[in-house]
């Protein structure tokens, strides 16, 4: 599934947002989300590609789709579980 | 006739927005703000009152003598706001009637949505909490103490890892180190959000001994057990908890329908309009940008704002922006503190840990009263 296909339930913009971030953000949108919420998340901050995969295998959710560009990345997460 | 801003909450941004909009406006508006209770609380000192180290007395003040006289103070509970009528409507049965509304209701926790965290589990973000922790510590005589996360966002990042490091420092003191393991349950893969500020605190915590567990997003408490669980499938035994509890939008902003699914206002990341209701501003907890809940964004907003309306107000085309601006402080104990500034294109640079800013930060806290609601400080 492309990013394109794919339902978007919320989109969360953190550019350029130190704190709490982007992965912390997304933690608190699965929290709140139902099973099958599907989160963009962009992200202009560089440790977000590998801090936002790290904890959606360690949480075991679905990284569907990372794409970058413009000075940004957006990571598209589903909720698993 | 006159412009009618009308404020809900009078906390620090709803303060500072409503002083900024009577000096700008004078006679060409009318400002009141409806606050719940009329009594402000400072709420950075919770965390220093579960420490032991300030008096719960002076955390909270008479909202009426941090106005200026010429704004109109409304002690009622806001029900429900209609956007299209423009009226907010009270718990009481009265209502009030607005050309321009700032959202200033802040945010409210319910630990009571995490199993078992009500009986088991301490907090330092209210000041009934704060003040039962202060005498759990002091009963407390060594054991396991875990200080973890149960909701995001919560307002002040920086505040279970400033408690960690303060509760670690204080037990030293105490002379109960030896027999006490503090273990920080972090939400993220490092000790703190903020990249280069985990880089100087962590080695902190790994030279003072204390523990580290990372991506722990506390689920739920099983008191008997004694034990907490995480979204991530891990567990961790305690015999004291420290929890910051879940928080959520102000239950007026889901009664009107005004929100998102915790409660938080949709707002424009730089003119801080709700996306779908012009004439309505929100700031502080209350939006639902992804950056700091903490009493320096509330106010940094509140005079983008006030700049917004007074320039609408006066028939001009508003210029002011929001550019991400927060200003934060972060304890890091042992009488040393660092700080962190950034905006939405200046990511924080925190200098190192030093005594002269914790000192600032207790200038600050002793300073507040005096200068922040007033808008003494830019």
């Amino acid at each position: 599934m492309t990013l394109t296909e794919t339902q978007i339930t919320k989109t969360i913009d953190a550019r350029g947002m130190a704190c709490p971030g982007p992965l912390m953000t997304l933690i608190g949108a699965i929290r709140a989300g139902a099973v099958g919420d599907t989160f963009a998340v962009l992200s202009s901050d560089a440790g977000s590609k590998t801090d936002i995969p790290a904890w959606t295998t360690k949480a075991k959710h679905e990284l569907i789709e990372v794409r970058s560009g413009d000075g940004y990345s957006t990571f598209i997460v589903r909720k698993a579980h | 006739m006159d412009a009618r801003i009308v404020i809900l909450g009078g906390g620090v941004g709803g303060t500072l927005a409503a002083n900024i909009l009577v000096g700008r406006l004078g006679h060409a508006a009318t400002v009141t703000v409806v606050d719940p209770t009329g009594m402000h609380a400072y709420q950075p000192g919770f965390l220093y009152v579960a420490l032991g180290q300030a008096n719960g007395r002076w955390l909270g003040r008479d909202e009426r003598t941090l106005l200026d006289k010429k704004v109109d103070l409304v002690i009622e509970i806001a029900e429900r706001i209609d956007p299209v009528a423009r009226t907010v409507r009270f718990a009481s049965g009265g209502s009030i009637a607005y050309d321009y509304l700032i959202l200033a209701t802040g945010s409210r926790t319910v630990p009571e949505q995490v199993p078992g965290f009500i009986g088991a589990g301490q907090e330092f973000y209210s000041l009934t909490g704060a003040l039962r922790l202060r005498e759990e510590l002091r009963r407390f005589k060594g054991g396991r103490i875990l200080i973890g996360v149960t909701g995001i966002p919560y307002k002040c990042p920086p505040a279970p890892v400033e408690f960690t490091l303060m509760l670690e420092d204080q037990l030293r003191r105490r002379g109960l180190r030896d027999r006490s393991e503090v273990t920080l349950l972090s939400p993220l893969n490092r000790a703190f959000t903020v990249e280069a500020a985990s880089k100087l605190v962590q080695p902190i915590m790994e030279k003072r001994g204390i523990k580290l567990s990372t991506f722990f997003n506390v689920d739920a408490v099983d008191p008997t057990r004694g034990i907490v669980s995480s979204i991530e499938g891990e567990e961790a035994a305690y015999d004291l908890l420290v929890l910051v509890p879940p928080h959520r939008g102000q239950t007026v902003i889901d009664a009107s329908g005004l929100g998102d699914a915790g409660g938080w206002v949709p707002t424009d990341r730089n003119t801080l309009q709700h996306k779908q209701y012009e004439r309505i501003y929100t700031i502080g907890d209350a939006t639902d940008l992804p950056i700091s809940k903490s009493g320096s964004t509330a106010h940094f907003q509140a005079s983008i704002v006030a700049s917004r309306i007074a320039s609408l107000v006066k028939g001009q085309a508003p210029s002011a922006t929001y550019e991400g601006r927060v200003m934060c402080f972060l304890e890091t104990g042992d009488r040393r503190a660092t700080t962190l500034r950034f905006d939405y294109a200046h990511p924080p640079v925190p200098p190192r840990p030093a005594v002269i800013w914790h000192a600032a930060k207790w200038m600050f806290n002793r300073m507040y009263w005096h200068t922040i609601p007033q808008g003494r400080v830019p």
